[in-house]
């Protein structure tokens, strides 16, 4: 049983983890800046050009990788609770898709960058509108029709990306294989992401007790007193509503949404009081470290940060599920 | 004595076939009521139903003096637990954690679990058998050891209507007997009312006040267990010829 107390702790260190990473993400990069001097322009006193990168150009990124890692680590997590399938990620039920079909779509008429933003966007909220509508049929909601539903979708949006892919020209090809494989270069502002963010953890933290007995089946849950439709349907509502701002602000960065909750699971239990905060930290802190490394690594050319995501993962979850079946058989 | 469950001209339809009609029910403080009835006879259907898990397709349900249709879910939890048939763990958790969820009914939104309620649900570990499994994952159970912790879900519930679907599968012979045991012990004790679903009508004559065999075709008949728990009914109920043998005062029924 994880206390209250434990699970406080457990927070701060995660919070202690995403400070450290967006510090190391403010101080790395081409052009040198000290710590004094990130400090200086953090606090308004710095001038000169390492105030402007800082401020400018390292901050807003950081934060925007913070908000997109979070947003998806969080919807991913949310996602495993509704299909009670802890193989379901952010885009298992089409929502990436859909905005991957909006985003491209735009970038192929050549529009502008807010544009492409509010295509993705708009694409990923067909998508939802879509799934939602065609899995509630005949009002049974039930796990396996609305999976099916999503990944047909899924299938449908990836098919229609490939169709966009080979017709569009030479020139634009780089932009859209970043797109698709995640990519904050263009991140922009990350306010609004942030305050999603914010709201989105605020909305699933007082469901999360809901949230467990869910995750253990509808009927046990109706039988504990759990609201079970009217939870289903808000759950899949933030979850999607959480990554349509996260693929619109970085586009389709893989792999976080799926296993930061699986890390999270590993290490603190499936308790959703702790797990949807405690991932949202986890995966905001990966995905700046991650966005860091892909801007640093073989400067000053970019990797999608995507492809970091996975690389970096990958070998810290087969550690962790090979360290969890020793511990289980003996 | 005021009835904890109240049931008036109760139909119940699965599939577009009505399996039970006009089914009239009063169950008290302490009584332990066995359903009886062929695989697919609507046993399940019609507990769900009781529970409120599905809407009845007509008539009129109680619980503790209120509609049950119109009692809120969580005061509905507070009030009767549900042993379903089937025990599916999608996800990792401790057999304590699974424990503990019977308390969910009596936390407050942002409430965390007490020392209280752990006491209560190591208590109902202790008294299924599992003390020793508080720790364990509920992934690496047996059949036996997780019905058993179903049962203590049940008990850490600490309903006060308790309706109970299958008890005893996957339960090796020494439990089925501890774990009815226990069940009519915290009946007698606490005064929960028990409505178990079952397929042994010696061990429903021995452990229950009270028989309702359900037919699947709509017909029920419900009265005291020795006047219900005849080779005669049971021989119409099952289809099939039985033979009673009755030894040191308790009832069995063999199969011929």
């Amino acid at each position: 049983m994880p206390s209250r107390r434990r699970a406080l702790l457990l927070l701060a260190a995660l919070a202690a983890l995403a400070l450290a990473s967006l510090v190391a993400a403010l101080l790395a990069g081409s052009y040198a800046v000290a710590p004094g001097e990130v400090w200086a322009a953090l606090t308004g006193t710095g001038q000169d050009t390492a105030g402007a990168v800082v401020s400018g150009l390292r901050l807003p990124r950081a934060l925007a990788a913070f908000a997109c890692g979070g947003l998806l680590a969080l919807a991913g997590a949310l996602m495993q609770v509704l299909l009670r399938n802890p193989l379901a990620d952010p885009y298992v039920l089409g929502i990436s898709g859909g905005a991957a079909v909006g985003a491209l779509l735009a970038m192929l008429a050549g529009l502008a960058l807010a544009l492409i933003n509010l295509f993705a966007f708009a694409g990923a909220f067909a998508a939802m509108l879509l799934v939602f509508g065609l899995a509630r049929g005949d009002g049974s909601w039930t796990q396996t029709r609305l999976l099916l539903t999503g990944v047909i979708v899924a299938a449908g949006c990836s098919a229609v990306v490939a169709l966009i892919l080979s017709v569009a020209p030479e020139h634009q090809l780089r932009s859209m294989l970043f797109w698709l494989m995640g990519d904050l270069s263009h991140a922009g502002t990350p306010w609004p992401a942030l305050l999603v963010l914010a709201l989105g953890l605020a909305a699933a933290l007082p469901l999360s007790r809901d949230l467990n007995l869910l995750a253990r089946g509808d009927l046990i849950a109706r039988t504990l007193g759990v609201r079970v439709r009217g939870l289903r349907g808000a759950v899949y509502v933030l979850a999607s509503l959480l990554t349509a701002v996260a693929v619109t602000t970085a586009g389709s960065v893989g792999f976080v949404g799926l296993v930061v909750p699986h890390l999270v699971r590993l290490a603190v239990g499936n308790d959703q009081r702790v797990l949807l905060p405690a991932a949202a930290l986890a995966g905001g802190s990966l995905l700046v470290i991650a966005d860091t490394l892909a801007r640093t690594l073989v400067a000053p050319q970019q990797l999608p940060v995507g492809v970091l995501t996975a690389l970096l993962g990958v070998p810290v979850f087969l550690y962790l599920l090979s360290r969890q079946t020793k511990g289980s058989a003996t | 004595m005021s009835s904890l469950l109240t049931v008036r001209g109760l139909a119940v339809a699965v599939g577009g076939r009505t399996v039970v009609r006009g089914l009239d029910l009063e169950l008290g403080a302490g009584e332990r009521l066995a359903i009886l009835g062929r695989n697919g006879a609507g046993k399940t259907t019609l507990l769900h139903t009781l529970a409120g898990l599905r809407e009845p397709a007509a008539g009129r349900i109680d619980l503790c003096g209120a509609d049950l249709a119109q009692t809120p879910p969580r005061l509905v939890a507070q009030l009767r637990g549900v042993l379903l048939q089937q025990q599916v763990d999608a996800f990792p958790a401790s057999v304590l954690e699974t424990a503990l969820i019977g308390r969910h009914p009596w936390l407050k939104r942002w409430a965390w679990e007490s020392a209280a309620d752990a006491r209560i649900a190591r208590a109902a570990l202790a008294a299924v058998d599992l003390a020793g499994f508080a720790a364990r994952d509920v992934q690496t159970l047996s059949g036996g050891e997780r019905q058993r912790l179903a049962i203590a879900t049940l008990l850490t519930q600490q309903p006060r209507l308790a309706l109970l679907d299958e008890p005893l599968s996957h339960l090796d012979l020494n439990h089925q007997i501890a774990a009815l045991q226990l069940l009519s012990r915290t009946a007698e004790e606490t005064g929960t009312a028990l409505v178990m679903v079952m397929h042994d009508p010696g061990l429903a004559a021995r452990y229950c006040d009270r028989a309702l065999l359900v037919h699947g075709d709509g017909r029920v008949e419900s009265g005291s267990a020795a006047a219900m728990l005849t080779a005669e009914r049971l021989s119409a109920l099952y289809q099939h010829p039985l033979r009673m043998v009755e030894t040191d005062g308790q009832r069995c029924f063999l199969p011929l």
